[in-house]
């Protein structure tokens, strides 16, 4: 039982600590982006008095005669094929209101859901199969920028350790202990309300603040960077994680494997 | 207070791991999450802090002025509080919607600040039935993520020990009218005496065990939680339950001698180390 008290300390920049050589060109809104009027305008910018101004923070992306701004913290612009995670708030008539940390609230109509004992459905097109009709073994769920997921062809990880992680595109994720029979998927939605035990919630509580961790530290989020944080993470206490050195301690190690393993 | 949806079957798993003695986070049921303090970070107060207590942020200004004594303390000066939800903190306090709450955590200052010994307040009387010392304690919430009742004492304790009163003398002329005399040196200053001041601990009742620092989801999980402000000697100065549930009198004592008797020591300590670096 403790309790520690300590002054804020100013953290380090990214940047600094990764050794990048190009900087980015930042811009924060207002920021006039280049007074050329030769460029395509993308997202993220508009015209004001012949010059390029940018209306969100982030860098400037310039692909050709393309300008664009890339908004740092978004919400999640949806796309079909897309797997979401995310959150019934009402239930209406025929349809359900989920919310998903996008700009409107996205619908689920109960006719594409999976009843118990019917088939699988086409689901509409924004959802992805089966994201909502998740089996609530689970348990645990956070939200992170969506820009920090990325994009892959599977979202359902398995991981080694124990536990599995659903890497929602929307900035949802869902942490939950590996079922240990693969029961056939005869859909449906079964709660779940067993009692996790005390090894799988000590397993998802380590991910759950080695995915805070790296998000504080702005990396991208997928199943191997997940995966060497976590193993990285082992020495300490679970709890110990949330402190910021030793937060930043593992996500320098885990960066550090990471690059060996590309180059 | 600011609320979130939780699914039930997230609830469970909170409930459960709370028995267990694993919190979502890693933590036990009595760790705190780790306290960020600053002081002195407003320029125009007489003392200020700043406290983040996980996702909870805090900000204290304490300004003191001079006024009139009460009818019934001609002999003390008073603390005057007053708590600013912000929309800031969460949606839920636009407009208007933060005032119960901001008027419920005053009453509570009010409440744990209520007694001789929290605060010297004699030592804020310049001259008995005409002039003293009010402070004026202003909370504003800046982001609300559970446990606000604890990071807001810790904030206004860190203020008062911030809080810088400029010496006054008070001149009698010939005909009998006084007049003040305000220093001019900036740092000839008194400073209150903090370690009285006591620290709220909030313990939730979450299942069959009790939760200090709860989070936003674990608030949500949690009926009833009794607010205990104690000082750092163990003086328990003011007791309060929230919420609907109810709780049994022996979990009362259970929560009380238990946990607010060990954490009283460690939040006594503060401020102490951290500080001498921060203020002058």
């Amino acid at each position: 039982m403790a309790m520690e008290m300590r002054l804020p300390v100013p953290r380090k920049p990214v940047s600094e600590s990764l050794g990048r050589e190009t900087k980015k060109h930042l811009v924060v809104p207002g920021d006039t982006i280049t007074t050329d009027t030769g460029f395509m305008r993308g997202h993220g910018t508009y015209m004001g008095e012949e010059k390029l101004i940018a209306s969100v923070a982030g860098p400037v992306e310039r692909v050709n005669k393309l300008i664009c701004v890339k908004a740092l913290k978004t919400r999640y612009n949806g796309e079909v094929g897309d797997i979401v995670v995310g959150r019934i708030t009402e239930v209406q008539q025929k349809r359900w209101k989920v919310e998903t940390n996008s700009r409107l609230d996205s619908v689920l109509l109960l006719s594409s859901m999976n009843l118990p004992g019917g088939e699988l459905a086409e689901v509409q097109a924004v959802f992805s199969d089966g994201a909502v009709s998740l089996h609530t073994r689970s348990l645990k769920y956070g939200k992170v920028p969506p820009s920090l997921v990325k994009r892959q062809k599977t979202h359902f990880h398995d991981l080694p350790c124990g536990a599995s992680v659903i890497l929602g595109n929307n900035g949802f994720i869902w942490i939950y202990p590996t079922p240990e029979h693969k029961e056939e998927d005869a859909g449906g939605f079964i709660a779940n309300l067993e009692p996790v035990s005390l090894a799988d919630r000590e397993v998802i509580s380590r991910l759950r603040n080695c995915i805070v961790s790296l998000v504080t530290q702005r990396m991208l989020l997928y199943d191997t960077s997940i995966l060497y944080c976590y193993e990285a993470s082992l020495p300490h206490q679970i709890k110990d994680i949330l402190k910021p050195e030793v937060m930043e301690e593992i996500v320098m190690e885990t960066r550090q494997r990471l690059l060996e393993q590309e180059g | 207070m600011a609320s979130v949806a939780l699914s039930e079957a997230e609830k469970v798993y909170i409930v459960h791991g709370v028995q267990e003695d694993l919190r979502v986070d890693g933590r036990g049921c009595e760790d705190y999450r780790c306290v960020e303090v600053e002081t002195d970070v407003v320029s125009n107060t007489s003392g200020s802090a700043r406290v983040k207590l996980g996702h909870t942020d805090i900000l204290v200004g304490v300004k003191a002025e001079m006024g009139t004594p009460k009818l019934e303390k001609p002999n003390e000066g008073y603390l005057e509080f007053f708590v600013d939800c912000s929309a800031n903190a969460t949606p839920e306090f636009e407009g208007r919607g933060g005032d119960d709450l901001g008027t419920e955590i005053a009453n509570t200052l009010y409440r744990i600040f209520n007694n001789k010994s929290s605060v010297d307040l004699k030592s804020l009387c310049i001259s008995p039935r005409e002039h003293c010392w009010i402070l004026y304690v202003d909370v504003l919430l800046l982001e609300c993520g559970g446990n606000l009742f604890d990071a807001i004492s810790i904030a206004v304790k860190a203020a008062l020990f911030n809080t810088r009163i400029p010496k006054v003398r008070v001149l009698e002329d010939e005909e009998g009218s006084k007049d003040i005399e305000l220093s001019d040196d900036p740092y000839d200053c008194i400073r209150l005496s903090v370690e009285n001041v006591p620290c709220i601990v909030t313990l939730c009742k979450i299942g069959y065990r009790h939760v200090v620092d709860a989070t936003l989801q674990e608030e949500a999980c949690s009926l009833a939680s009794l607010l205990v402000s104690v000082t750092s000697k163990g003086v328990v100065t003011c007791m309060r339950k929230v919420g609907k549930g109810s709780l049994d009198p022996e979990s009362i004592f259970e929560m009380m001698e238990g946990s607010s008797a060990r954490l009283a020591a460690p939040l006594g300590h503060f401020p102490a180390a951290p500080y001498q670096l921060v203020t002058d």
